[in-house]
């Protein structure tokens, strides 16, 4: 896998559209800026909502039990899959039951991290994503590249020419209107015909053995509530307690996403409609094994609204495909290394520890923090790029000796003085690709105060 | 077995329990009025109107929709172009304004309360081209913690709040009213 660097360094390539990016998730995180100072209480809801993930994690396993035997009360068939290969292959048997071919499925993170659309398209099922930006990157061959606006990355030009050649709109047609009408045409059909829906879950509550979705499109529940059966795919930690959590919980999750009050529908799912067949799938995929990691826990508190993406400085400026991750950004970076380790090790470098991340975070998950201890684990088991180890190495043992480091900081003083640029600003240099170094001073500060102090 | 597989390893490594706090009402101080709800409607691209102001129910929703023909509710108030006992889900796609009583308001994010009981079919608030909620003016309340602690989620098999009409900003942000959902959403206060 290539570093997060690298690709990062292949975004940056076009500096107009880095910039545009930028903008882009700058504004989003400036709606959600003035969103949340319009609600006095909002420093206490992150806490409260802090709170209520704390206690439910730590009866995860009730709570669990709970919501399985409500919503078989209420007809519901509940589904437990161990990992991803299991989701899938649950998930398939549930269609082949129903001889569902054609499926209509809404913004699901899990069902992406589980790679289902592939698993089912290679049993010759049709899966249609619904959500606007899913289906322009479906359309487009590609991963989402943000968790809530997965198509944040491309141009109304490329959704123009993408649309063009597979939904035949006019050529060189570029207006989101234009656009976005041609796509709601193409899905309704897709809608209608639709012998399945599948959705992700925002929330499961234990008490009455519902789940809640929320879109801004409608997408969800135009599927759910025309196709014969319906499916909603959920991770463990999505559990609240009781409704009345969903109180807080509702009102964290837009104000922190795009800064709207509210999603536009907030759907409540207890049963089947008439005729129809409802069926719910727990997943773990390796969710416990971070709920064991007391240092790592916390991150699955997140309820995915994307706020620490939206405001982290790394992941505006080289985008969400550079982290090659189904879930990007700073939340990503710490969740995946739990996955694995070596392939995702340079992810939690992705990242200036300003904290910015944990600041935005509506269940206050200490984001940076992770950061920094992930690097920890990284560098003890020996992940880290060879160039970065043996400078570190370097690093460690001119620090611990007075003698070297007085020699060392002598040395690059003259150097940065007196060596021409192009011998400083080398390729080995890699601080001084994008930067000035700073102008040395003439003496240490150890020869400064020798000369001004210590007589006195 | 997977269930007991996930509940012994959540047992293995789960946190030592940890308190549930208790969730205030956080009652602001001006009531839930009808001109809050209005304005923070509004911002979200609903249209707010009061019934009395056009002479009753069906004149408003003739008034506001006049070139839209088809019309379903399951209101006795008004002329229901499209039975909807007798119609399948599918049928309603032709529908271009579906008018459905809503339970219940929320002043802090213009958001509505609608159950499968109100709609007959539940795919009605959002296959129709255009919404109208009917909603009683005193059922409008402050925020989202008010409104849980008054409906009961699982009433019914299912329950919604609806915020707006259907809106996406996939495309470069820009904003576009009628994604998949309805084009506009009017809520007309009884």
């Amino acid at each position: 896998m290539k570093e997060h660097a690298t690709k990062a360094a292949a975004f940056i390539q076009d500096e107009a559209r880095t910039n545009w990016h930028d903008e882009s998730l700058w504004f989003v995180r400036s709606k959600r800026d003035k969103a949340a100072h319009g609600i006095p209480e909002w420093e206490q809801l992150r806490e409260l909502a802090s709170q209520i993930k704390d206690h439910t994690l730590s009866h995860l396993d009730e709570y669990l039990e709970a919501f399985e035997a409500k919503a078989k009360e209420n007809g519901v068939t509940v589904h437990w899959a161990a990992d991803a290969a299991e989701h899938n292959r649950i998930v398939h048997s549930i269609l082949q039951e129903h001889n569902a071919r054609r499926i209509v499925k809404s913004k699901s993170m899990l069902t992406e991290e589980c790679g289902l659309n592939e698993y089912l398209e290679e049993q010759d099922m049709e899966v249609i994503d619904t959500d606007l930006g899913e289906r322009i990157i479906q359309l487009k061959e590609e991963p989402p590249s943000h968790i809530v606006m997965p198509a944040i990355h491309l141009k109304k030009e490329e959704v123009g020419e993408l649309f063009h050649q597979k939904l035949q709109t006019k050529k060189g047609a570029t207006d989101p209107q234009y656009l976005t009408e041609a796509a709601r045409q193409h899905l309704r059909q897709s809608f209608l015909q639709a012998d399945a829906a599948i959705t992700g879950v925002n929330f499961a509550i234990a008490e009455t053995g519902g789940v809640v979705v929320c879109t801004n499109e409608g997408n969800a529940d135009m599927g759910t509530h025309l196709a014969p059966l319906q499916i909603h795919c959920m991770g463990i930690e999505k559990i609240l307690p009781k409704a009345e959590h969903l109180g807080v919980f509702t009102r964290l999750l837009a104000r922190s996403a795009t800064g709207q009050p509210s999603t536009i529908f907030t759907s409540h799912h207890h049963k089947a409609k008439e005729g129809g067949a409802m069926h719910i799938v727990i997943v773990d995929n390796g969710r416990t094994t971070q709920l064991g990691r007391p240092d790592f826990r916390n991150s699955l508190k997140c309820i995915r609204c994307g706020a620490c993406m939206n405001t982290c400085p790394i992941y505006r400026r080289s985008g969400g495909h550079s982290y090659d991750s189904t879930v990007p950004g700073p939340i990503g970076s710490i969740l995946t290394p739990g996955i694995d380790l070596k392939k995702y090790s340079g992810l939690p470098f992705a990242s200036t520890l300003c904290g910015s991340c944990s600041d935005v975070c509506p269940v206050k998950i200490d984001i940076h923090e992770q950061l920094y201890k992930w690097r920890q684990i990284i560098a003890e088991e020996g992940h880290l790029p060879t160039a970065k180890k043996q400078s570190m190495v370097m690093a460690g043992k001119v620090l611990s000796r007075p003698g070297w480091y007085k020699m060392a900081g002598k040395s690059a003083r003259w150097v940065t003085r007196w060596l021409p640029r192009p011998l400083i600003y080398n390729p080995l240099n890699t601080w001084g690709k994008a930067r000035e170094l700073p102008e040395a001073p003439k003496e240490s500060f150890q020869e400064w105060y020798r000369k001004n102090r210590s007589a006195s | 077995m997977s269930k007991a597989h996930i509940l012994k390893a959540i047992q293995a490594a789960k946190p030592v329990p940890c308190p549930l706090p208790v969730v205030p009402v956080f009652e602001a101080e001006t009531p839930p009025t009808r001109e809050i709800f209005g304005s923070v409607a509004a911002q979200s691209g609903s249209r707010v109107v009061r019934a009395e102001d056009f002479v009753g129910l069906a004149t408003a929703v003739r008034t506001i929709y006049p070139k839209d023909i088809s019309i379903a509710t399951p209101l006795r108030a008004i002329q229901s172009d499209i039975d909807l006992q007798q119609a399948s889900p599918a049928d309603l796609n032709g529908v271009d304004v579906a008018v459905i009583p809503a339970q219940l308001g929320v002043a802090e994010n213009g958001a509505v309360w609608v159950t499968e009981a109100d709609c007959v079919h539940r795919v009605l608030p959002f296959i129709a081209q255009h919404l109208v909620l009917v909603l009683p003016e005193d059922r409008i309340v402050r925020n989202m913690h008010e409104a849980y602690a008054q409906i009961k989620i699982d009433d019914t098999g299912f329950g919604v709040f609806i915020a707006g009409p259907s809106k996406t900003a996939d495309i470069e942000q820009s904003l576009v009213i009628g994604a998949q959902g309805a084009r506009s959403l009017t809520i007309i206060l009884i």
